[in-house]
Parts: C-alpha cells; structure tokens; sequence
C-alpha cells in the first residue's frame, strides 16, 4: 500500500514536475526576443543535461504501469516546447528579417545607371514606317544610284530635251549627260528594265534625291519615296485604293485623301494627292492655310511611252506609280515646321525621336 | 497666271462665285492657288474730290486739304506734295484699317484736326509693278471719272476677286483667258461666248487693183506694202502682219488698264495695252513696231550673225550669234524673236503707221535666247511653253477690232501671212472599254462623248450602234492630247476623280520581303543604334575644301572627285569621297552648341570618279559606308565618371556590329598612312578571302591637324567600313555548336611583356600553343605604371580550358597552361612573377 502510495505519489510528482517544467519553459520561451537566448533555453530544457532529461533519468522509479504513462506524457511536453521553439525561431528570423530588408532600403528615385541608347534619324524612321507599310501589300524594296544618266532621269520618263516640264526641276550636273538624280523615278526604269517580263512590278523605292532649290521650304537634297506597280488590268480605282490604304497606315485610319487633278510627264492621267489635315481633320487650320488638305504626293497612271522604255507592252499592260516627298510627311507626321532642322543634325533634335 | 472674274464672266456666264469656281477648277485640273480679294483693307476708303488746298500755317511740309467725300466736306492734312485743287484721291476714313495694318482715327496735327487720310498706291495695297512709276510716289491720283463718295475699290477695279492659277507644263492653253473660259465652259456646261474680232468691209487686199494708188506712202492694204520672208523655217512655223496707221498714242481706257492690272500687269499706251490686252486674252504675243524704221517694209526672219549687234528695249546693246533668232529687214535685225523687240523699231510718240507681228517661234530656241539675256518676260515665257499657231491670225484680228473700236488707230485692210505647212488638228483614236479598263469606271461611250464635246472636241465613232470606239479630233489650242491615255484624263477629271470607285489590285499574291543587303542594312542601323549612337543624314556633296582640311596629299586616291558643274554655292562643289568631313562638321556644330557628348553615325554613299579621264561616260562608283564618329564623353552619373571617348569605346561598337553579323577573321592592322587620322591610333580592318586581302574599312583617332582645321575641342575618333563587304560577309546566323557536357577549368595568368608587343601577339601564341584544349580566353587587367619597369606592361588573361570528350585533369591542365607560359616567354619575351 504504501509502496503503492509512494509509488503513486512517485508518478505524481512527476507528473506535476513535468507540468512545472513545461509552462516555466513556456513562459520563459515568450519572453526571448533573439536567436542566442533561445539557444541558450533551448540547451536549458531541452539539451542533453536540459531540465526535462533530468526529470526523465528519474523515470527509473517508476513502476512498469507508469513509466510508459510518464513517458508519453515527457514525449508530449518535449514536443509541445520544440514546436513552441520551432515557431519562436521562426518568429525572430522572420522579425530580423524584416528589420534587415527596412534597414537595406534605397532610394528608387535616383536614376539608373546610365547605359547609351541611340536613335535612327526621324528621316530614316518615317522610311522604314513607308517600307514596313509596303511590304506588307506584297511590294520589294527597289534601289538606284544618286548619280543618274539623263537618259534614266528624263529621257526614259517621257522628259525629252528641252521639253518645258523640266524646268519643274532645276538639276544638279556632273556632265550634259549625267546628273544627280532629280527624283527616285529613275528607279522605275530600271526596275522595270530588270524585271521584264515578269509581273507582276510591285516595288518602292526610297532613297535621296537633288534640286537647285535652297530656302525656307526647299532643301538642295532631299529624300523621296518611290512607288510602282505595273500588272494586267492595273487601274486608277487600285491606285487610289493602294494611296488610301497606305495612308490611312501612316497618318490614321480616319484619314481621308482627295485626288485632284496634276501633271507628270511620266504618267496619264495624272494627280495630286492630299490627306484630310492631320492637324484639324479638315476644319481648317494653319498648317493646312485654311484649306482642309495637305497635299503629300503626286501619283498616276503610268504614261504608255514610260511602260515601253520600261520594255512592257503598254497595249497589255498598265500601271500606276507614285511619289512622295519624305521630309513633308516626316514634318506633317512629328509636326516638325522647320525643315533645315531635318539637315542640321543637332543631338538635341535627334534626340526627340 | 492671274485672271479677274469679271474678265473671265466675259466669255463665259457660269454664274458662280470666285471660291466656288476655283474650287471646281482645282478639281478639276487647273489648280487655283489663291482667290485674291484685292478690296480687303479698303472699307471706309472713299473718293474725295479736293475742293481747296493750302500750306499748313505751323508747318513747313504739311498740307491742309478739304475734301469732299460725298457726305460733306471734311478737313485732312497731307504730307504728300503732289495733290493739286480739283484732284480726284483716295480718301481713308476714321474707322478704316488700310492692308498694311494702319487704322486711321482723327489726328490732330499741329493744332489742325485731321479726320481721315490721304492714301498712296502702296498703303491701298497695290501691286507697284502695275502702277506707272510716277503714280508710285506720292498720293495716288484717281482718274476724273471717279464718282465723289464712292468706295475707292470700286473706283479702282478692286472689287473684283482674281483667280490665281497654277498652271501645270502641259496646260500652259490656259496662259489665256479665253482658254481658261473654255474649261469653264466644260466644266459647268455654261455657253461660251467668243470675243469680237475685227471684220471689216474692205479686209482685204487691193493687189494693185482699183483702190492701189502705187503711191508708197499711200496704204491701201497691208499685202501691198509689206513683205515678209522666213528663212530659218524650222525656227520659225509662221509669221503674220497688219498694219495700222494714224495712229493716236494715248492712254487706254480706264477698264484695260484695270485688267491689265488686275492680270500684274502695268499700262503703258493705248496701242501697247491693246497688244499685252489680247496677249492675255488669247495667249497669243504680240509685237508692234514702227512700220516706217523697217527698211523697205521688209520682213525678214533668220538666225542671227555670229557677232551681230541689236539695241534692245531696254537700251542694251546685245551681241547675237548664230543660235538667236532675229527678226530683220534687210538691212539690220530689228528684234530678238519672241524675246524683245529692237530700240530702233520701237513705237513712239512719232510713230505714224504701226506693223502688228503674230508669229510662231519654236520654243527652244525661245528658251535659249531668253536664259541667255536674261530675260524672261511674259511674252517669251508663252512662246517658251508653245503657243497655239492658228491662234495667230485670230490674234491679229482681235487686235484690229480694239484698236478699231478704241480708236487707237485706223486698220489697213489685208495682211500678210507666211504659213508654210500648216498644223493638222490631232485625231486620237479611243476604246471605251479600254478607257474603263484603265480608270476602273464604268462610264458609257455616250458620257465620255458629251465630256470631249464639252472641251471643243469632235467626236466620230467608228460603230453608230454600240458606242465602243471612234475617233477625237482635237482642237489645236490642246497639244497636249495626243493619246488615247490623254483623252481618258478628260474623261476622270469631268467625271470627277472623287467618283472613281476606290479599290485594291487584283492578281497574284506577291511576296514583300527585304533582300540580303537590305536586311543588313537595316541591322546595321540597330547595332548602331543599340550602341548609342545617333543617326544624321546629311548631304551627299561637300565643299571641296574639305579635302584639304582632310590633309589629303594630292594625287590622294580620294581627291578622284566627281564635280558638280553647277552647284549654288561651293559647299555642294564635289561629290564626297568620305563620308568623315560631314560628321566632324556635324560635330563642330554640336560642339559649338555645347553638347558635349557626341556620338553620331551615318549611313550613305560615297563616290570616286574613274581613272579615266573627263568627261565621265559612265556613271561614277557609288559605293555605300557606314560612317561613325564619337567625340567628348558621356555626362557623369552619380555611379559612373566615365572618361573622354576613345579609339577603344569606338572599337567596341565595331566588335558589336560584327558579332552581330556573324563575321569572324577581321584583321586590326595598326597604320600609320591614313592622312587624317592619328599615325599611332589608328588601324586598318582587313579581311582574307579567297586568298585575297579585302579592305574592310578604317577606324582611328582623328589627326590633331584635322580636328583643329575644324575647331574641335575634343580628340574625336572615326571609323568608316564598306557596307558591301559586310554584307557579302555577313552570316544571317551562326553555325551550331553542341554545348560541352564535361566542366570546364579556368585559370589566370599574368605577365610582363614589352610594350611594343600587341595584345594580338600573345593572343596568337595562346591560340597556337593551346591547340583545341584552350577553349577562349579573355584580357581581364592591363597595368602600366608603379612596380613595372618602364617600357614595359603587364597584361593579365583568363583562359579557359575545355575538352569535348572528357573532364580534364589538374595535371593536364596545368602541363597546358605551363607550355603556354613557356611559349609566350620564349616567343614573345613575356615574364611570369
């Protein structure tokens, strides 16, 4: 009986030890605030020569039906503190980190390391606009030299010596018979030329052209941006439809275009093209003096003479042909009203586009 | 060309206001530039009749007038001198803001109220060049029959609106007002009405016959008493004459003067007026001389003498050659065909009886001889452009009737008429259906017949029924339709070039791609681009100055220049050979402007001139370069003090650029000949192929001479590299490589090397030495400076060592690197620490 009694009160004693032992752990555990002193209560209870191990050495007084009670109940305090512990650690690494991330904090305002970034010429830009445009309606890319015969500049456009149109442009000459080109034109020639007899022709052609022109509104070299395309059954309604499409790309699809009108010796019939103004929309504006209209391209059908210099059958065949002026379309586009600036190359200017 | 609408009305009763009709007109082909209002400015100006006049008591120059302006009279002082008592004078009225921006509000001057002002020709706004130069001083004086009170436009003719007209070359018809009516016509299908030509009873010839008295100074008819030869027909198509006599020079009459006027044009005399009158109304130019300086009343048309002297107008002595053409007598030329006439034959206050000419000169030669006097008056500009040749006696007949009418002058019935073979009226065949097919319109036979017929057209058709096709005859005063293409623009500008179905081309697919070199090109432009740099574009001629500025020894292979022979100023003298000079001008402009870090790049063609000598036959080689240049150094940042640009920022973007474009095997060959560059900063970029050595392009530090020949600050650095060349070397992508399966060792090495050894010397020797097992290595560190004995540097590389079939051992790699030390020190004398 008394052994029993001892024994029981053996067992609860323990018991009771163990419950001290765990809320003193627990108690203390709240307290910490760093990672040392929890290491330091960590070795404290539950080390090697921790609280708790000692209490369990003396589990060997226990009688055989209490030690596996007294056991489980130990087990339980030790888990219970390791997980208080695990989630105190966590707690305090979470906190530090949280302190080191606010104490490395930067100034996201200043700028960034500087690297160079440069930038293509506005000219060059509105050029690929016109390309990517084109050759998404299927047309290639056609090139021709800035130093042209007469023969590709004038003669083979239906341009002959002494014809009056040509004092439409005032040329640049190397000799009587060569010249700076007065226009990309000369480019349909010789495509044409290289190309016969296959069809269908779709080409443009951007590249610089020279008159002896130097004012406010007239540069000595400037660029254009040639178009041709020559197949069966070409007809003024295509052009008009591929002008309106190409412009409506470029300038927004509420452009409208209006056709009046012209005169190239290169093509019959011939017109001048103008945009609705892309400043008032056709209200009526400085840009557009009032009018509504901004002329940006001369176009038409290609002139029959033209086809056959060309080395195509005019009788089968027609086509039409296009040209635009780049530096006004770059002007009307970026709203850019002095076009020396397109020539002065000043970084600071450059660096807009 | 310059047309008032009441003149225009005159033909024509379309009914239609000045900005309606110049809209329709650019519509539908004859561009209307302006519609002039030339009253704008001129309210509350009014006619006022001077009743007294007398000096200002307070002061010397000033005038006190009091003038009647129909409401009364008012008092206004003058400064002008030349306003007289019964004066009829423009009169500005407080309220009235004058075109050159002067309101006019009551004055006082010296104590005297002045309530309104006295207006010159030039504060109405007139044109001074149509106002006689003793009207340009001064008060303008009206003429008498200027009703008192009334608006000053009125009294002046501005009150009509004047059409301002763009002519296209191939209308140049429409340098007449009669022609510019007949579009009217057409395109508002209201009739026209043809001016009045004269019709005399006796026009005509009395060939010695009953009314001929033999007597010479008797003219009984123009055939009688003048004679007319043209000997260089192929400059001369046909030339025609009618005399006037009695002739009573005087002013014309207020209404042809206000047109003349109105057209820009300045009043001269009744008999010149009527000339320029029917100039303008035709198109047609006229001349008039004094019949009795014409020696035997012979006309004679021919080339001019080489060296042969006329007096001209304009007082000029003028020597001819054989490229002029003359009007003559026998004795003497007496004009410069359709480009001046003679001072001798000039009509003056003397002159008795008056020859009319009417000719047709073939516009070259007119051109020719008008840019070589210098002269380009609206008589030759017509003749320049070609004017209609049967237009010419109608233009003779015109005349006759105003001169009949307006009493200049009594007609001598008759005239003569030279006219060897004359024009034949153009027929032009036509499909209606190919009409369509062309315009993409449906527009019946019978609507493009009423639109030809509207233009003064005659239309055949060659099947009654089914109005497919036939034949135009046109009118000879539209030489521009010659072909079937010209009479369907007619058709699309009266149908309306709005009404034309918008549509898209039909047929094959096509595909739209760029090519090879094109594709290069434009990659070029990005590397460029990504590397900082800024495009400019600027012009391909230079001012041949350049090349000397260059330092470029003569006989320099890029002195080969082609010229320009007539350029407008120097600074487009040649055609430039490097694209260099144009980008340190660019630079000097953006250093001057205080940008300081430049880093710029153009891509465009240069060009030499063959070895042969001039003239060129060919066209010169144009050969496309990618030119760059950077110059000072990038700003500062709060992390980066970057320093001024050098030979090595520039390297690097070359290094980018051919990474990019796959190309390997490019040689960096120091030199020292390239004249405008550093002799020690600058080398040559050489490629092998196919046993040849290519010239890939330049790239240096700009020789100090250059940079202060163009008054840089900095040391700027340039490159240039043919474009060709990259693009036959470039690949579109690389070639694959399967990555290594085995790890790789790194390992250093550092070295003293002499500094005359180029990097590229150890690089080869490692290259050679390492065989396969070096798979690359890098320069990490070059030292010069404390702790390296002078005259030499110390160069540190990373190399990796890599096997394909295994992971290398120590010992390996290590016996490699070893070996490659030993090389590098027996080769290249390199020293380990």
């Amino acid at each position: 009986m008394s052994t029993r009694m001892q024994d029981k009160s053996e067992g609860h004693r323990m018991r009771e030890q163990l419950e001290a032992i765990r809320q003193q752990a627990a108690g203390e555990l709240q307290g910490l605030d760093n990672l040392e002193q929890v290491q330091e209560w960590r070795v404290r209870y539950l080390g090697k020569k921790g609280e708790l191990t000692a209490v369990l050495r003396g589990m060997g007084g226990l009688s055989a039906a209490e030690r596996p009670i007294i056991g489980a109940i130990a087990n339980e305090v030790r888990a219970n503190l390791e997980e208080l512990l695990e989630a105190k650690t966590q707690g305090i690494k979470q906190r530090e980190k949280e302190r080191r991330l606010q104490s490395e904090s930067i100034d996201v305002t200043l700028p960034g390391a500087v690297t160079m970034l440069g930038s293509k010429h506005p000219l060059t830009q509105v050029i690929d606009e016109i390309k990517a445009i084109f050759l998404g309606m299927g047309y290639q890319i056609a090139e021709g030299p800035e130093i042209e015969s007469d023969y590709y500049n004038f003669e083979a456009l239906n341009l002959p010596k002494d014809h009056p149109a040509r004092d439409m442009q005032d040329s640049f000459y190397i000799t009587p018979e060569i010249l700076l080109r007065t226009h990309t034109s000369p480019v349909q020639i010789r495509t044409m030329e290289r190309l016969k007899p296959t069809l269908p022709v779709k080409i443009i052609c951007p590249g610089r052209v020279f008159r002896r022109d130097d004012d406010a509104t007239h540069s000595p070299m400037f660029h254009q941006v040639e178009g041709l395309v020559v197949d069966k059954g070409i007809t003024f309604g295509d052009l008009r439809g591929t002008l309106l499409a190409f412009v409506q790309q470029m300038f927004g699809a509420d452009r409208e275009i209006r056709l009046r009108p012209s005169f190239f010796p290169f093509t019959e019939p011939s017109a001048e093209v103008d945009i609705s103004c892309v400043i008032c929309s056709g209200s009526g504006c400085r840009v557009c003096k009032g009018s509504g209209w901004l002329e940006i391209l001369g176009s038409g059908m290609v002139h029959p003479r033209v086809l056959e210099y060309g080395g195509y059958d005019s009788r089968e065949l027609t086509g039409f042909a296009f040209g635009m002026g780049v530096e006004r379309i770059a002007m009307l586009k970026y709203g850019i009203d002095d076009m020396r600036l397109l020539y002065d190359n000043d970084m600071r200017f450059l660096a807009q586009f | 060309m310059r047309i008032s609408m009441d003149w225009l009305g005159e033909y024509v009763a379309h009914e239609m206001t000045a900005t309606d009709l110049a809209e329709k007109l650019t519509r539908s082909g004859i561009a209307v530039e302006n519609v002039i209002c030339r009253d704008r400015g001129l309210d509350h100006v009014v006619v006022g009749l001077v009743q007294r006049i007398e000096k200002h008591p307070a002061a010397d120059k000033l005038w006190v007038c009091q003038i009647e302006t129909g409401n009364g009279e008012t008092t206004i002082v003058t400064g002008a001198q030349n306003v007289r008592q019964g004066h009829k004078v423009p009169v500005a009225l407080p309220g009235a803001c004058l075109p050159n921006g002067l309101t006019i509000t009551p004055v006082d001057f010296r104590g005297i109220p002045s309530a309104g002002m006295l207006c010159s020709a030039q504060e109405l706004g007139l044109d001074e060049k149509t106002i006689a130069p003793a009207d340009r001083d001064g008060i303008l004086i009206l003429s008498d029959a200027a009703v008192i009170g009334k608006p000053v436009a009125a009294a002046l003719g501005l009150d009509v609106p004047v059409l301002e007209l763009e002519l296209t070359p191939n209308r140049s018809d429409c340098l007449a007002v009669l022609n510019v009516a007949r579009e009217v016509a057409a395109i508002t299908e209201a009739p026209l009405q043809l001016p009045k030509q004269y019709a005399g009873a006796d026009d005509q010839c009395c060939n010695g016959g009953d009314g001929c008295t033999g007597n010479k100074d008797d003219l009984c008819c123009t055939q009688d008493r003048v004679r007319i030869t043209i000997n260089d027909g192929d400059l001369c198509g046909r030339y025609a004459a009618r005399l006037f006599t009695n002739l009573r020079l005087g002013p014309s009459p207020v209404w042809m003067q206000q047109r003349l006027q109105s057209a820009g044009m300045r009043p001269i005399n009744n008999m010149v007026d009527i000339t320029n009158y029917v100039m303008l109304e035709l198109g047609h130019p006229l001349h008039a001389f004094d019949y009795h300086t014409i020696a035997q009343g012979e006309i004679i048309v021919r080339r001019a003498q080489d060296g042969e002297v006329l007096t001209t107008l304009d007082g000029q002595e003028r020597t001819l050659n054989a490229g002029n053409l003359v009007i003559a007598d026998p004795e003497k030329a007496i004009a410069l065909a359709g480009v001046m006439g003679g001072l001798a034959t000039e009509v003056t206050d003397n002159t008795k009886v008056v020859l009319l000419e009417a000719a047709h000169f073939n516009p070259a030669s007119i051109r020719r001889t008008a840019r070589q006097v210098g002269l380009r008056s609206e008589a030759s500009q017509r003749f320049e452009k070609g004017v209609n040749v049967d237009t010419i006696l109608f233009a003779l007949d015109r005349t006759a009737q105003l001169v009949e009418e307006l009493g200049v002058a009594d007609v001598v019935p008759g005239y003569v008429d030279v006219y060897e073979r004359p024009s034949k009226a153009a027929s032009v065949a036509f499909s209606v259906e190919r009409i369509n097919g062309l315009l993409g319109t449906n527009v019946d036979g019978a609507t493009m017949a009423h639109y030809w017929q509207r233009l003064g057209m005659t239309v055949t058709w060659s099947d009654p029924e089914g109005n497919a096709q036939g034949v135009v005859e046109v009118p000879t005063y539209r030489p521009d339709i010659t072909g079937e293409h010209d009479l369907a623009e007619e058709v699309a500008r009266l149908y309306g070039y709005d009404n034309i179905p918008t549509t898209l081309p039909q047929g094959a697919t096509t595909v739209g791609q760029r090519t090879w070199p094109q594709l290069v090109q434009e990659r070029l432009g990005e590397v460029m681009v990504a590397s900082g740099l800024r495009e400019v574009i600027t012009f391909s001629f230079i001012n041949p100055r350049h090349l000397d500025r260059l330092g470029l020894p003569e006989n320099h292979r890029l002195r080969q220049v082609v010229a320009v022979t007539n350029p407008l100023s120097e600074e487009q003298g040649i055609m430039r050979s490097i694209i260099l000079p144009n980008l340190l001008e660019v630079a000097a402009r953006n250093s001057s402007r205080r940008t300081t870090d430049i880093g710029i790049f153009e891509l465009g063609s240069v060009f030499a001139h063959p070895a042969s000598p001039e003239p060129l036959k060919e066209l010169p080689e144009e050969r496309k370069k990618l030119a760059a240049l950077l110059m000072g150094q990038p700003a500062a940042g709060w992390r980066q003090k970057p320093g001024p640009y050098d030979f090595y920022d520039l390297k690097a973007v070359i290094e980018k650029l051919l990474a990019c474009l796959k190309i390997n095997g490019v040689t960096w060959q120091a030199t020292g000949a390239l004249p405008y560059l550093h002799p020690g900063r600058a080398a040559l970029l050489t490629v092998e192929q196919d046993g040849a050595t290519m010239e890939l392009g330049w790239i240096g530090e700009v020789h100090p001479d250059v940079t202060e020949a163009y008054d840089l600050p900095g040391r700027p650095v340039a490159m240039e590299l043919d474009v060709q060349l990259l693009t036959m070397l470039a690949r579109a992508f690389g070639e694959y490589k399967a990555l290594p399966r085995f790890p790789s060792t790194d390992r250093d090495m550092a070295m003293l090397l002499p500094e005359t050894v180029p990097a590229s010397q150890v690089e080869a020797v490692i290259a050679a030495t390492g065989g396969t097992l070096v798979d690359r290595w890098r320069l990490f560190d070059l030292y010069q400076g404390a702790q390296i004995p002078a005259g030499y540097r110390s160069l540190a590389y990373t190399l990796r060592y890599q096997a394909s079939d295994r992971t290398l051992t120590d010992d390996e790699v290590n016996q490699a690197h070893e070996a490659i030390k030993a090389a590098l020190t027996a080769q290249v004398g390199a020293r380990f620490r």
